[in-house]
């Protein structure tokens, strides 16, 4: 293979600029035979690193369960898919877009929404939903407030544009995020299960296709770059970031999913990480076939484009696609129609290699397998930090206001309300949000209905740092008991695993933990992995970010007129279900009333229990003995009672049962637990009896106050006020 | 009634506004591509919302020059209804069927939230329902560039002709819009812009049914 003009040699610093270690260089040699130049060397680097190969992560995600018997399609595709009856599936993913958004928080953020929406609807799947998890440092650093303006702003400019509407999330702050924020992005579509479009190229001399937005120099190497720790020169790597133009996502989207109403695609695959690069080999490899890329074909912005960088750059909103033979005329019409670049840049071949052309020229010459399908795997070291010691509730300070903790509870950084986040959000297009931002998980409606998808991201890293197999376990559990209290029938989960760097023992023993842990919870419930995505080395100057395994869940609502909701209406009884032990280790309490700055046992998670409790709750539900129900997480009984109370705009009066210990009882984070409030008390406690689950008469609804008789009584005005002004005082500065 | 949705590349709630019509109407309405240059026999006409375009240059100022807006005058012109509801709005501005500007909301955010609107003027086939300063509508905006701009003129010149349609109600301004404007008449009467969405105000389980009423009070004109 020839050097193009002016091309350097390859030396031992541009292999190492590449990311490439000494033994995977040497692997490179081996399998090429010779030196490769410096677009193969490119190719190697983009698809051998952490993000596009998984090489420290493969052996332990290999441990989840991905089957059931709804699962249509597990990990390996753009995205999971599941059935929901009625010849429709659910597509779903979530993944992460950390270092850019890190770097350029609105356009990373933006083109991480972008991302996540093309692995959907290159399924064949029309997006209905979007969700983001969103992690971010102290409040007080002096970053915090442009990250938090940038990446939401962002969310918004490219998911309001597209018109999906955004219906969930979370947000988080926590010094261990200072240098490394987290926006993991999730969409939900759906599809017809007869129709579903896979990525497995077939066919030699089936013609290739490049189909949305011109290829410019934006995010070279936006992969290796999220594959690496941060120092105090990251920001030189603004360059690297891509540039998102949802107008032409939007466009794709429509265009795509009107192809694919023919009968013209074979394959297709969108251009995410690694672009060019990853898409040609995914397809080719799993096809088990060869590509010849006639490079100079591509649609460039800008004259003067390299094969290295045409391969390289991730240029949003594009796709590749293997067409039947003669279909390019039908599909070449419609991307006309919708205003899109439309180009044959290849086509497919017997030889197993990737041929790369420039101008007839040979310019690269790859075999597909090794690269696509034996990628290093790594066998890191790791050592599961042992869990935490238990908090002694001797140590607790009794001279605490229950009032005033509350007060500062929904009040503070992580409880309070997210109003001024989910506001800039375009929560309503499509007509079909059914349960929006701020309750459990997300209802949207399917078509007329009366089906409803229920969505739901979740993550306790707190819990994760003290424990990681507890932590992953429980952030399992929430996710899936968010669903259940949702009135939906919990199906799949979406994993998106952000860690620190797994090159550390300790590093990769959270992640091996929380792997644990979460395998242990998906088979108890019932509740495979279908998709995910992994983001490691989230660390700068050597600090990582807290373990955060970050779940987004999907469940099926039979009926969405009958979809509960967590907002209290007048004259119900609550009933709390599940046992109350006051656990206060690793609780929102003990960190931020307290200020115990030691970390504890977070409380444990039995999984019969929760699926019993669950199981409860969805009887109930179905029998309509209740259609008001939160799961009780982050901040205990009172910050759920507190949120339902003021979703519904209707107080409460509720006693805590005798012997309890008050503030334990009232923060303790004990897990499997739900409110109802119901008109039939009666009958809620028998069914709890006849299950075998806990179950206690708190009080009942109505006025204007929450009133824990002897402990705290405050006006729903006054709640009000502390959850919803925290978050707009941060922002603007106050 | 025979209802037409007018799409744009980046409009995005031509399905909202398509359910909208058939829970009021009974029918489905057809739907027209910004290349054509005529349109077919309607009774009304709906812009729906979205970001035409990509907002590139000023939200609706790229639509208003498409090949369909010619029929879409023509169709204002021979008074037949038109709703231009959020971007349609906006490109009903920017092609001079209705007056005054939309500028970006005043916190400068995008903002998605109900608003309680208050009909100004039964006057019209969109609100003849409806009695001025009385008619309340519990209905969402979800707009970037909706803040209704007038110079004082314009605005004495609309109250006189009683030709504001609706004003988000007292404290309830989303975007800064003037004398609270939410949605204005052309001097006709039959065309109507408007930045919330009653569209999504059409559904019981979804956003209530507040908003039916400006579509139902079509039957009753035509």
């Amino acid at each position: 293979m020839n050097r193009l003009p002016n091309e350097p040699e390859i030396t031992a610093e541009i292999v190492a600029a590449h990311g490439l270690t000494p033994d995977e260089y040497e692997r490179v040699l081996e399998i090429m035979g010779r030196t490769p130049n410096l677009v193969e060397l490119g190719v190697f680097s983009a698809m051998w690193s952490e993000h596009c190969s998984y090489k420290s992560s493969k052996k332990h995600l290999k441990t989840l369960p991905t089957e059931a018997p709804w699962v249509i399609c597990g990990p390996g595709e753009n995205a999971g898919v599941v059935d929901i009856g009625d010849g429709e599936a659910a597509i779903f993913k979530m993944e992460s877009h950390n270092h850019p958004s890190f770097i350029e928080p609105y356009q990373g953020a933006a083109t991480g929404v972008g991302g996540i929406l093309r692995d959907v609807f290159t399924m064949g799947a029309r997006p209905i939903a979007n969700l983001n998890a969103l992690r971010f440092g102290a409040p007080e650093h002096p970053k915090t407030r442009s990250l938090v303006a940038g990446v939401v702003s962002g969310i918004g400019g490219y998911g309001n544009c597209v018109g999906v509407p955004t219906v969930g999330g979370e947000c988080e702050f926590d010094q261990a995020y200072n240098g490394n924020i987290l926006v993991n992005a999730m969409t939900v579509g759906i599809a017809r299960a007869d129709r579903i479009f896979y990525s497995t190229a077939a066919g030699v001399g089936n013609p290739v296709v490049y189909v949305g937005s011109k290829t410019g120099r934006d995010g070279i190497h936006g992969a290796s770059m999220a594959s690496a720790e941060f120092d105090d020169e990251s920001e030189a790597k603004r360059p690297t970031v891509q540039v998102g133009d949802p107008f032409a996502e939007k466009l794709l989207i429509e265009a795509c999913l009107e192809l694919m109403e023919t009968d013209a695609i074979v394959a297709i695959q969108d251009m995410g990480a690694a672009g060019l690069t990853s898409s040609s080999f995914e397809m080719a490899g799993k096809g088990g076939l060869g590509l010849d890329l006639m490079l100079d074909r591509t649609p460039m912005r800008e004259a003067g484009m390299t094969p290295y960088e045409l391969m390289l750059s991730e240029s949003q909103e594009r796709m590749l696609m293997v067409l039947k033979p003669g279909a390019e005329a039908t599909a070449a019409a419609i991307f006309d129609k919708w205003g899109l670049d439309f180009a044959t840049i290849g086509e497919l071949t017997d030889t197993g290699r990737m041929r790369l052309y420039w101008h007839g020229e040979l310019v690269g010459d790859l075999p597909i397998q090794p690269l696509s399908e034996a990628s290093p795997e790594y066998d890191r070291p790791y050592e599961i930090p042992a869990p935490k010691p238990e908090f002694d509730l001797a140590n607790l300070d009794r001279g605490q206001d229950a009032g005033a903790a509350l007060l500062r509870l929904i009040g503070g950084p992580n409880l309070s309300s997210r109003r001024w986040i989910w506001e800039q959000y375009d929560s309503l297009v499509r007509g079909d949000t059914m349960r929006g931002p701020g309750g459990d998980a997300a209802v949207v409606r399917i078509g007329d209905g009366p089906k409803g998808i229920a969505a739901v991201s979740d993550c306790a890293p707190r819990y994760c740092f003290a424990d990681p197999v507890t932590g992953g376990r429980q952030t399992v559990a929430e996710a899936w008991r968010n669903l259940v209290a949702s009135g939906a029938k919990p199906l799949a989960v979406t994993d998106n695993l952000n860690f620190g760097n797994p090159e550390k023992p300790e590093i990769m023993g959270q992640f091996v933990g929380c792997i644990q842990g979460m395998g242990e919870a998906c088979r108890a419930l019932d509740f495979p992995v279908v998709s995910g995505n992994v983001s490691l080395y989230n660390e700068t100057n050597g600090v990582a970010i807290l373990p955060t395994p970050t779940i987004g869940a999907v469940g099926l609502v039979a009926d969405v007129a009958a979809a509960p909701s967590i907002a209290f209406r007048p004259g119900l009884e609550i009933v709390l279900i599940g046992e109350t032990a006051g656990w206060l280790g690793a609780s929102r309490y003990l960190a931020e009333v307290a200020g115990v700055a030691e970390t504890h046992q977070p409380p444990p998670v039995d999984l019969e229990i929760e699926r019993r409790n669950g199981a409860l709750i969805a009887k109930l539900l179905d029998a309509g003995l209740t259609n008001v129900c939160h799961d009780v997480s982050g901040g205990g009984l009172a910050v759920a009672l507190a949120k339902m109370a003021l979703a519904g705009d209707v107080g409460a009066d509720v006693a805590i049962p005798a012997g309890a210990d008050p503030l334990a009882w009232l923060f303790g984070e004990d897990q499997a637990r739900y409110l109802v409030a119901t008109a039939d008390a009666e009958a809620v406690l028998g069914e709890a009896a006849a299950a075998g689950a806990p179950a206690v008469l708190l009080g009942r609804t109505g006025g204007d106050a929450l009133t824990v008789g002897g402990h705290l009584a405050i006006s729903l005005g006054e709640l009000r006020a502390a959850h919803e002004t925290w978050m707009p005082s941060f922002m603007a500065g106050a | 009634m025979r209802a037409a949705i007018v799409v744009f590349p980046g409009s995005n709630r031509e399905r909202d506004m398509a359910l909208a019509c058939r829970r009021a109407f009974g029918e489905e309405p057809l739907h027209v591509w910004h290349r054509e240059t005529t349109l077919p026999d309607v009774d009304f006409l709906a812009l729906p919302g979205g970001f035409s375009y990509g907002d590139y240059l000023r939200p609706g100022a790229i639509a208003a020059r498409a090949p369909i807006m010619d029929a879409i005058r023509a169709h204002a012109a021979a008074g037949k209804p038109v709703l231009g509801v959020c971007n349609g709005f906006q490109i009903l501005i920017e092609a001079g069927l209705l007056e005054g500007a939309l500028l970006r909301n005043a916190n400068l955010k995008f903002v998605c939230r109900e608003t309680t609107l208050v009909c100004g003027t039964g006057n019209s086939p969109f609100t003849r329902a409806m009695q001025a300063g009385v008619t309340r509508m519990r209905t969402p905006v979800a707009h970037h560039d909706g803040g209704y701009f007038v110079t004082p003129d314009q605005q004495k010149m609309l109250e006189d002709q009683d030709r504001i349609a609706f004003r988000y109600a007292d404290g309830d301004n989303p975007n800064g819009s003037t004398a609270d404007i939410a949605g204005v008449l052309n001097a006709g009467r039959n065309v109507l812009g408007l930045m919330p969405h009653p569209e999504n105000a059409t559904d019981p389980l979804a956003g209530g049914e507040d908003g039916l009423a400006l579509f139902t009070s079509l039957l009753e004109a035509a």
